[in-house]
Parts: structure tokens; sequence; C-alpha cells
């Protein structure tokens, strides 16, 4: 017989406490195939945030921290200057990065922080229970956006790689969509190169992920699917924003 | 012995940390910490460390949180307003049981306050200062030389109970200038190794900094387990020094510059008889409630003096135990008390002296 | 011996430098010594003063209510600091630029022109040096070989070049008292 699948070695024997239908677990397993692809998990550091992925720590077989809600990039920056040589990754959500941590995000950016962020956008607030996060849909309903987000009223969603894109300390930045497998496998390309970037030190990496949550947003999980294909990349477009290598350096 | 050299004490206490092996520092700009931060911003770069001026002072604690987890020995300084936006980060390293370094370079407060020296912080640095059920140690320097000293035990006590601990300093301390000494000189080799600190799991099972603990039973017990800590500190760590108790009718009690203060009045009030003691905790927390115990059982009565509208009074209340009148005086704003004010007060109570 | 001064002026004045030079030489010669500036808005261009205590004992309350000396630089500072001096005190006034009487017969008056004199000298920031030279002469607090010592040892490689006219004006404020 032949072993077509397995679990990566750097993804703990763990059951995980995700929804079904919900996407933490393929970026889980993403970040853990990119860390023994490169052979780094005794090097890794990994930061978990606020938010459903709290637990991350326990899914991982590398060291964590787990950080205050949006400081992760702050933790991680600490980190990283004590141990220039090893591998941070961030993990976080939306509300985490882009509402209050965007002082951390933003200034993480702005000093080319030397580590990767993985980014997770599924347009709502999960472990608190389904409020509206800056990445809301216009017109999404949500615990504290009933009758839809108003974008007179609460605005209109935050792009955020485009925001740091601004930022010529940001060394690689990527949106990918977890919809079907041809956009997962590039989802782990993009992930693989955020690593790459920062073992070359050329700067911070940030990939941002479209994900899902189906328990808040109230649908089955391949509708949560055609949700982000349909209503989500539209507005936030899939591709390598910023990629400074191919870029031929940093631009000031 | 090294030669004395004058310098300021906000300068001295980035030079102790230096010379007791702390090789990072991440801060943000608040009057009168200043030249703290600066210092370090010159000085670590000359010994390989890292000076990092973070984007507020919520990122800076964090970044300490980071670099301590990684092992680091890590320093951050600031001033009261800015001390209270570090509290997030000081109650999650105190969860997760991480030692580092905090400086509080107190300015009167509430809201924005002032800039002139102060001690109205006593609270928040007493009982912790953020959510939750966890004390940090508190050593209170009165001179820039006491700063110095308490700012390199800073870091072995922070390391020895796995805690953050502050000191806290008051805008005279940061500011003025006195001759220092530095009797210590450790670099990061000499440290012990922390093994459970996150700098990659290389032959061993992966290590967790961590304060979650979502289950009660879980979570009773790292607070029981702290609990056990603050008790330890309690036993291992209270400093203080007393002047003349032994004889005193009356005790007065000081911690910082006011302490300093506090000596010229009671040497005003020997000069004209009065029988005058001085007791001044160093330790904040764990406080020195046995000698103020001690003392109230045959003191007429003790009078507290602070910077601020009455705190630490509270703590030497709660010593006395109601065995004698504990009175208090105390000036705020960044208005310094002026010895002859504590003497009048002094004679007032002991109905005009002898 | 304890000797308490504030020295005030305006910022730029070179208060801060002339109290730090005190202490130091203080320091030198093992006496106990603090220095503490008043900070904040004040440095901005505004007033400037710092306490300075030399004293044989360790020093108790660095914070001056009654000093021994005032040295006064400018007009508001006198008027803030001169009645404060202890009775029988110092009142150092740098009369190029106060004019004004300061209202106490009980003090040992000194009037350097300081300004005056460091302008001859050819440099007006140096009025600060002749203040404390004036002061140095009087008091006795310090030995002006000590201050000399203090310039060499605390100041920035860029200032030395200063020491030799730093040392003619000490010496011409010397001669004042």
């Amino acid at each position: 017989m032949k072993l077509v699948a397995k679990r990566p070695k750097a993804l703990a024997e763990k059951p995980m406490h995700y929804c079904p239908g919900c996407t933490h677990g393929i970026t889980h397993r993403l970040i853990a195939e990119v860390i023994d692809e490169m052979d780094i998990q005794e090097k890794t550091i990994g930061i978990a945030p606020v938010g459903c992925a709290v637990f991350a720590y326990d899914y991982f077989n590398i060291d964590m921290q787990q950080a205050a809600h949006g400081r992760a990039p702050a933790v991680a920056t600490g980190i990283k200057r004590v141990l220039p040589e090893n591998f941070v990754f961030t993990y976080q959500g939306d509300g985490d990065l882009a509402s209050i941590g965007t002082a951390e995000i933003v200034h993480a950016a702005m000093r080319g922080e030397k580590f990767t962020v993985v980014f997770i956008n599924n347009a709502i607030y999960g472990m608190t229970g389904g409020q509206m996060a800056p990445t809301t849909m216009v017109g999404q309903k949500t615990a504290t956006s009933p009758y839809g987000r108003e974008a007179a009223h609460a605005g209109y969603p935050m792009r955020v790689v485009e925001m740091l894109a601004t930022l010529p300390g940001a060394a690689y930045l990527a949106r990918v969509g977890l919809f079907n497998n041809r956009e997962i496998k590039k989802a782990k390309k993009a992930l693989r190169r955020s690593f790459e970037i920062q073992e070359k030190g050329l700067g911070f990496s940030l990939v941002e992920f479209l994900s899902t949550c189906p328990t808040n947003w109230g649908m089955a999980p391949l509708d949560a699917l055609k949700w982000v294909e349909e209503e989500m990349v539209p507005y936030y477009p899939l591709g390598v924003i910023r990629d400074i290598e191919e870029e031929g350096g940093p631009k000031k | 012995m090294t030669e004395k050299i004058l310098m300021k004490g906000n300068e001295a206490i980035a030079e102790a940390g230096i010379r007791v092996g702390c090789r990072y520092f991440f801060g943000y700009p608040i009057t009168p910490q200043n030249e703290l931060p600066a210092y370090m911003s010159r000085r670590l770069p000359e010994v390989q460390g890292t000076f990092l001026q973070a984007e507020s002072e919520v990122a800076a604690i964090n970044m300490v949180y980071g670099a301590a987890g990684a092992g680091g020995r890590v320093m951050t300084s600031s001033s009261s307003p800015g001390i209270s936006l570090k509290q997030e980060g000081i109650s999650y390293l105190a969860g997760s049981e991480l030692p580092c370094v905090i400086v509080n370079i107190t300015r009167g407060g509430p809201g924005l306050g002032g800039i002139q020296p102060a001690q109205s912080d006593y609270f928040q640095a007493t009982r912790g200062g953020g959510h939750g059920d966890y004390y940090t140690p508190v050593l209170a320097p009165q001179s820039v030389q006491e700063a110095v000293d308490l700012t390199m035990d800073a870091f072995d006590i922070a390391d020895k109970y796995r805690n953050p601990v502050l000191v806290l300093g008051d805008g005279m301390i940061g500011q003025m200038m006195e001759p220092v000494e530095f009797k210590k000189e450790i670099t990061p080799d000499q440290l012990p190794e922390k093994k459970w600190a996150t700098n990659g799991a290389a032959g061993r099972k992966p290590n967790i900094i961590n304060s979650l603990r979502l289950q009660p039973e879980k979570l009773e017990e790292l607070n029981l387990k702290l609990q056990e800590k603050y008790m330890a500190m309690k036993k291992a760590e209270v400093r203080y020094e007393t002047d003349n108790i032994e004889d005193a009718e009356y005790i007065l009690v000081a911690f910082g510059t006011t302490a300093r203060i506090v000596k010229s009045a009671a040497d005003m009030a020997r000069e004209v008889g009065m029988k005058v003691g001085i007791i001044r905790p160093i330790t904040l927390f764990p406080f020195p409630e046995d000698v103020i115990a001690k003392a109230s059982e045959k003191a007429r009565f003790i009078l507290t003096v602070e910077m601020s509208l009455g705190q630490m009074v509270e703590d030497v209340r709660l010593s006395a135990k109601g065995r004698c009148p504990v009175y208090f005086q105390g000036r705020t704003g960044g208005v310094v008390p002026k010895p002859g004010e504590i003497l009048d007060n002094l004679k007032r109570l002991a109905g005009g002296g002898k | 011996m304890k000797q308490e001064v504030i020295i005030a002026g305006f910022g730029g004045q070179g208060v801060m430098l002339l109290g730090q030079l005190l202490a130091n030489a203080g320091m030198y010669e093992g006496e106990n010594v603090s220095w503490m500036p008043s900070y904040g808005p004040e440095m901005r261009g505004g007033t400037a003063n710092c306490h300075v205590i030399v004293s044989s004992e360790p020093v108790a309350s660095p914070y001056i209510v009654e000093p021994d000396t005032a040295i006064v630089m400018s007009l508001p500072s006198m008027e803030k600091f001169a009645p404060q001096v202890k009775k029988g005190g110092l009142l150092l006034i740098n009369s190029t630029l106060i004019e004004k009487d300061p209202g106490r017969s009980d003090l040992d008056i000194l009037k350097v022109p300081a300004n005056k004199i460091a302008n001859e000298l050819g440099n007006t920031r140096i009025a600060n040096m002749v203040a404390l030279g004036a002061f140095v002469g009087r008091t006795g607090t310090v030995k002006m070989e000590t201050i000399i010592e203090a310039m060499e040892k605390t100041l920035p490689k860029r200032h030395q070049d200063f020491i030799p006219l730093n040392t003619e004006a000490l010496k011409r404020g010397a001669e004042l008292a």
C-alpha cells in the first residue's frame, strides 16, 4: 500500500477544537507542512493570538507563545530580536490583527521585522460569538451588525495587505483563498515563500488567508466556501501584492 | 573599588541594567524618564544589545513579553500614564511567569497629570496593577546609588521567581545626579540557562509560554502556584531601613525620595528634643509589616508621609493593627513636602512637642 | 561643612552645567553631593534652575528649601530665589543682566558682571563660568583646581577645547570675590 497522506511532524497529534467546515485546520496543516519541508521545526517559534486560534499552541510541535489580543506582532518582535537566527511567525485573526492590533501590525511592517504573519480573514469575530470585524463585508449580518454592515455607519472593510503595501519594510505580501484545492496549493506556495523571505532576512512578510466561519456565518460548509469565492474575493483580490525579491530589492 | 561618577538617576538605572547583563530594552518616550531609553539607545549597541523604540507602551511591554519568553534579560521603563498602558502586558507577564524589570519614574496623576515627582502610583504598583490575582515585587530606591543597586537586584529577583519586578522611582530619582558606583559586572553568558524559554525545541519537547487556562480548576491551580511565589517573596525579599527607632516615641514612615525629606525633618525634631525614628520600606511589595507591627507596640503614634494623598498609609495601618494611631501627611500633584511642614505637623500631633 | 546652592537663570545660560561642575568637584574632593534640576517645559527656553548640595554629611533631602547661596543669572531668577536664601547667606547676582535691587539687606550680596566679563573674554556663553569662579572664590566650597579637574573629566570631547577659556573665566570671577 502506498502512503498518500500523513500528519506533518510539526503538527501535534491532538484533536482540534475547530467547528466543522472551518478552515483553521487547513491553515494549521499548511504551516506544519512548510515547517517540515524546510526542516525548521527545532528553530521555529509560533505566536498564538486571542481568538479561535488561541489554542494553536497545543496544535503545533514547536515552541509557542500565547500573546495578548492584537499584540502578537510586538511579541514576535521581542522574540526575533533575541533570536534573530530562529523562525518566528504569528497567527492572527481579523479582529486581532485588523482591529485591536492595527498599531502593532503596521509598525512591525514599518520596521521590516523579519517574521511571518499568518493572517486569517474570515470577516467576523469567531470566538466571541460572531461580532462584526473590520473585514466584515458591507451588508453582512453579524451579532453586532444585525441589519447588515452599513458603510455610512461602520465604514468599508479594511484591505490589510493593500494598506501594508505602502510600507517599504513589508517584503512579501500575498492574499490567498482557501475555497478549493487549487487555491489551497497556491496558499501553501505563498506561505512557503513568506518563510523563505524571512530566512533571507529580507523583511516583514504576511499572507492573508480568506477563510470561512460557517458557524457564525450561519452557513453550511460548502456554502461558506462558495461565499468566500463569490462575495469576498471580488472585494479582496487574490495574488502576490508584493515580493521584494522579484521586484529587485527594497524600494525606498 | 570602582571610581564614583556623578550620574543622572535615569541614566544610572540604564547602566545598572547593562552591568548585570540586560541586553534588550523596549520603550516609548514619556517625561520624566526620557534619559533612560535615550541612554539605552546609545549604550546597548556597544554591547551587542538591542534597543527598540516601540509604537506605544502597549507594544513595548509586549515586546518585553516576547523577549523574556525567548530567554533574554529584558527591561522597559516609563512613567505613570505609560505604566497604566503597560498593565495589560504586566498581567500577562505575571500569568505566563516571565521575568523582566519594569521601571516607573512616577509623575503626578490622575490622567495626564503633571511631570513632577509623585508617589501616587503606590496602589497600582503594590496591588499587581492589572487584572487578576497577582503581585510584582516593588523596589523603591531613595537615592541614585540605591536605584543602581536595586535595579541590579531586580533582575535577579525576576529570574528567581520568574516574575516581573517593578522599580518604583519618581521624577526626583530620575532627574537628579548623585555619585554612583557599579559594584557588579555580569555578562549574559554568565547568567543561568532558562530551560523553560521558547528558543526552538531542539532535542526537547516544545515549551509553551501561556497564561490561558479555560478550565476553572486549572486556572485556580495556576493562581495557587503564583500565590506560593508571593508567599515565598514575603518570606525572603522584604527590605527596609530603620533610623533611630530604638528609643523613638514617634515613628515616621516614608519611602523613596520622601524618606530623605523625612530624614531632614527627623533630624530637626531630634534637635528640639523629640524622640523621632524612621522606618523606610525599600520593598513596597512585599511590605515590611513586621517591623512596623513591632514599632507600633511602643510608639505614641506613627506618621506616614507620602507624595500622594494617602496610599502606603493603608499598609502601615494594616501592619499597626490599631496598636497606635497612624496619621498621614502628604503633598501631591508634584508638590514635594518640605521638612519644616513635617516638623510642624509632628509637633502639633505630639501636642506641641517637648 | 554643608553648602546648599540654587543656581538659576534663563535656559541656555549654562546654569545646569555650572551646577554639575560644582557637584562633580565636590565629589572629587570626597564630599557628599547631589544635583537636582528643574525639568520639563522649563527647559525649553524659559527659566532653568538646579539645586546643588555639597556636604560632609550624607545628603538628606536633595530638594533645597532655604539655600545657603543663590546664584541668579537673570532677573526672574532673582525675583524667585532671592527671598528664599537663608539669613546671612550669599546672593550672587549677574549684574550685567540684573540692575534691580534684590531687596534683602540681611544677605551677603556679590554682584558679578558675568556677561560683561564673558564678552570681554570673547564668548558670552562663559558667563556661567565667571559666576562659578566668583562663587568658589567667595565660599571656598571646593578648590578651583578641582573645578578644572571636573571640566577635564566630564566635559564632552567637543567642549574640551573650551577649558582654557573657561579657566580664564573662572579666574576672572574669583578675582571679583
